[in-house]
This record gives C-alpha cells, structure tokens and sequence, in this order.
C-alpha cells in the first residue's frame, strides 16, 4: 500500500485537539451498540457482521497505516461468481462472511 | 468561495436547496440520471425524466443563478432486465443532441449481475460511438471493490480514453486503482453509506489532488446538498491552501467537465 507518512499537514496534537471529542463519542456508540446485542433478547447465535465488526475492531489497534482500506477490505465481497440476474436479492448488508484468515 | 457540484440529483431536491448551495458558492451542477427509489414501468417514464433533465431542470437552476448540465443513461439498478433496459437506450441517441447534456451516466453496476454487466457494455458501446464523456456508479457497501474492478476491466476494453471517465464514489479500497489506471476518481460525501468530507480530505492528503474531484450525489435519500461546501470548510480548518481547495471542487471537475464542448461556467 502506499507510504502516507506525514501526508496530513497537523501535527499529532492539533489532530488530537480537533478530533478526539468527536470520535470518543463515536466510540462510545460502538461500545453502546455492542452492549445493546448482547443485551438483546432471544438465542440467535452472532451473524456474520457481528463477526465482522468484531475483526475490524482488531484492525483499529494493530498499529498499522491504512486502517480504513483495510477495513473497507475486510468487508468486501471476493467472490468471483457473477449472478445472472438482481432478482430475489435484497440490499446490500455492509459486509461479507468472513472466510479463513480474513481476521488476521 | 466558489465550487461546482459534478453529482446531485436535483430533482429530487427542493428549490430552496438550489438557492441555500448558490449562497454557499455553487456555480454549477451536473446530475446523472439514476433510480427514483423506485422502478419505472416503462420506457415513457424514462422519456419524462429525460425531458424533465433536459428541459426543466436547467430553468429552475437558472432562477437561483446556478448552471445545469445533465448525463443521460438507464442508470444499473433498473438495467436487469436486459430487454426494458434497451428500450430505455433506445431513447438516449436523440437527447444527446440537447446542450445541456454531457456525456452517459451514471452507468455501472450495482449487484454485480451478469444482466447489469451487459447493459454497462451497450451503454459504454453508446458512449463509444457518440463520443461521449462516461460518469460512473459503483456499487455500494460490500459490492464496492468486486464491482468497480468489474467495471474498469469493461471499460478499458473499449477505446474510451480513461481520462474522459470519472469513476464515482470511490473510498478508500478503490481509489488507488482507479488512479492508478488512468481514470478520474469522484469522492461522493454521504452521511452513512459513502464518505465525510474529513475522510474525503484524507483521501486529498494521501493520494494527492490531481483527477479526483468531490460531489454530494444528493438526492432523494439521507444526504447533504452543501457536502462540497463543508468539505471545503474541513480542508480550510487544517489549514491547506485556497489553491488546493479551489483545484479539487472547482477546477479539477471544470478539468474534466471540459472535455465535453457543451461545458461553459459563466465567469460572474
């Protein structure tokens, strides 16, 4: 992927002063939402975004650049298969089932 | 501080929404033809809107000062029924001819189908013989990455030079490979489903300014007919240049636009 290093013309501080507010909120929604499944009522067992989000969490702390493509990536369809036709289908979901090793 | 919105569907929006994106420094809109949130049962009713793009809208843009320009297409999710969706292109040839017309868009895909795939080939081969600019759709969500890869290996097939199509509603798992092979790369600023302009200025920092332009594709669903003016506040407020800003909402989508002859913002 491409090197961004020091491509935001911000330097750590001004980036934390201007954002962290707002995206410790955003994470606090995650957080509620994550409460609010397990909290819901019924034994379904997880489905395959709830297993999806849970490994895009994991892509937030690794330390490593490109975190949204990665993401993005990570909930993409890569599949080959062209079906005929949209019949049937219903909207897009957000994200895929995860396959061997799309967690790591 | 001036801007030209290259996606919004302003049919779908108010007049009072022209007005509040004239006051916030918008010159020009261009509007592909795309889905009305829901399917049209004939081809009459695709003739209507062609008119309605062609005829009434660049008047009620023009009362609040704003230039219209439209892309003509039968947009991919109510092109997968291959024999309606031919009807409908049937009917493109002769509003071509109108001056506020661009070029065909937004043709792509949306679920990835087979039926969708052939009708993006007739519509590309439509902008082929006519010499026309091509604007494209992506799909969306997780159909994003499979489908745009879809997309730019049908059109790289053809003879259209790359740099006469801009490829929509990149994010940041496309829009290096929509650079990298040649096309244009539109950032559409949405509230849920695509990007924030703080993630649309991002993009600007990492993959440079040059072919990518940005646009509010608003239309009749949750989205923001000032996103263009707010990104430009995002990028103010980190301090980066007037020059920067003015290249990538005003004079990259002029750039592009351009190509087209009909293409002419007014000076004020």
């Amino acid at each position: 992927m491409k090197d961004v290093t020091e491509t935001c013309p911000l330097n750590r501080g001004q980036v934390m002063a201007m954002y962290f507010l707002e995206h410790r909120a955003r994470l606090l929604d995650v957080a509620a939402f994550l409460d609010r499944l397990d909290r819901s009522c019924g034994q379904e067992s997880p489905d395959f975004r709830e297993q999806a989000l849970y490994s895009a969490i994991g892509l937030l702390s690794d330390g490593q650049p490109h975190r949204t493509a990665r993401i993005l990536a990570l909930l993409s369809d890569c599949t080959d298969e062209l079906p005929q036709s949209a019949e049937g289908m219903k909207g897009a979901l957000g994200a895929v089932p995860l396959t061997e090793g799309d967690s790591e | 501080m001036k801007y030209i919105d290259p996606h919004i569907h302003m049919v779908s929006r108010t007049t009072d929404d022209y007005q509040r994106m004239a006051l916030a420094g918008c010159v020009a809109v261009t509007e592909p033809a795309f889905w009305a949130g829901f399917d049209r049962s004939s081809a009459q009713g695709f003739f209507d809107y062609f008119r309605q793009l062609t005829e009434y809208e660049p008047r009620r843009a023009a009362q609040a000062g704003i230039q219209h320009f439209t892309w003509l297409c039968i947009n991919p999710k109510e092109a997968d029924d291959p024999a309606f969706a031919r009807d409908v292109i049937a009917l493109i040839p002769e509003f071509l001819k109108c001056e506020t017309v661009l070029g065909i868009g937004e043709i792509g895909l949306n679920k990835n189908t087979r039926n969708e795939q052939i009708i993006l080939e007739e519509q590309i081969a439509l902008a082929e013989t006519h010499n026309q600019l091509v604007l494209v759709h992506t799909p969306h969500l997780e159909d994003k990455r499979k489908g745009t890869r879809l997309i730019m290996d049908a059109l790289q097939a053809s003879s259209i030079d790359p740099g006469r199509i801009l490829i929509d509603h990149v994010e940041e798992h496309t829009v290096g490979e929509v650079l990298d092979r040649g096309f244009w790369a539109g950032m559409t600023l949405y509230p849920d489903t695509k990007m924030t302009p703080q993630r649309a200025a991002d993009v600007i920092e990492m993959y440079g300014s040059e072919r990518i332009w940005m646009n509010s594709a608003g239309d009749w669903g949750c989205s923001d007919p000032l996103a263009v003016p707010k990104a430009q506040q995002e990028m103010r407020r980190r301090g980066h240049t007037t020059q920067l800003i003015d290249q990538v909402t005003y004079s990259n989508p002029q750039k592009f636009l351009s190509q087209s002859p009909r293409f002419h913002v007014a000076e004020t």
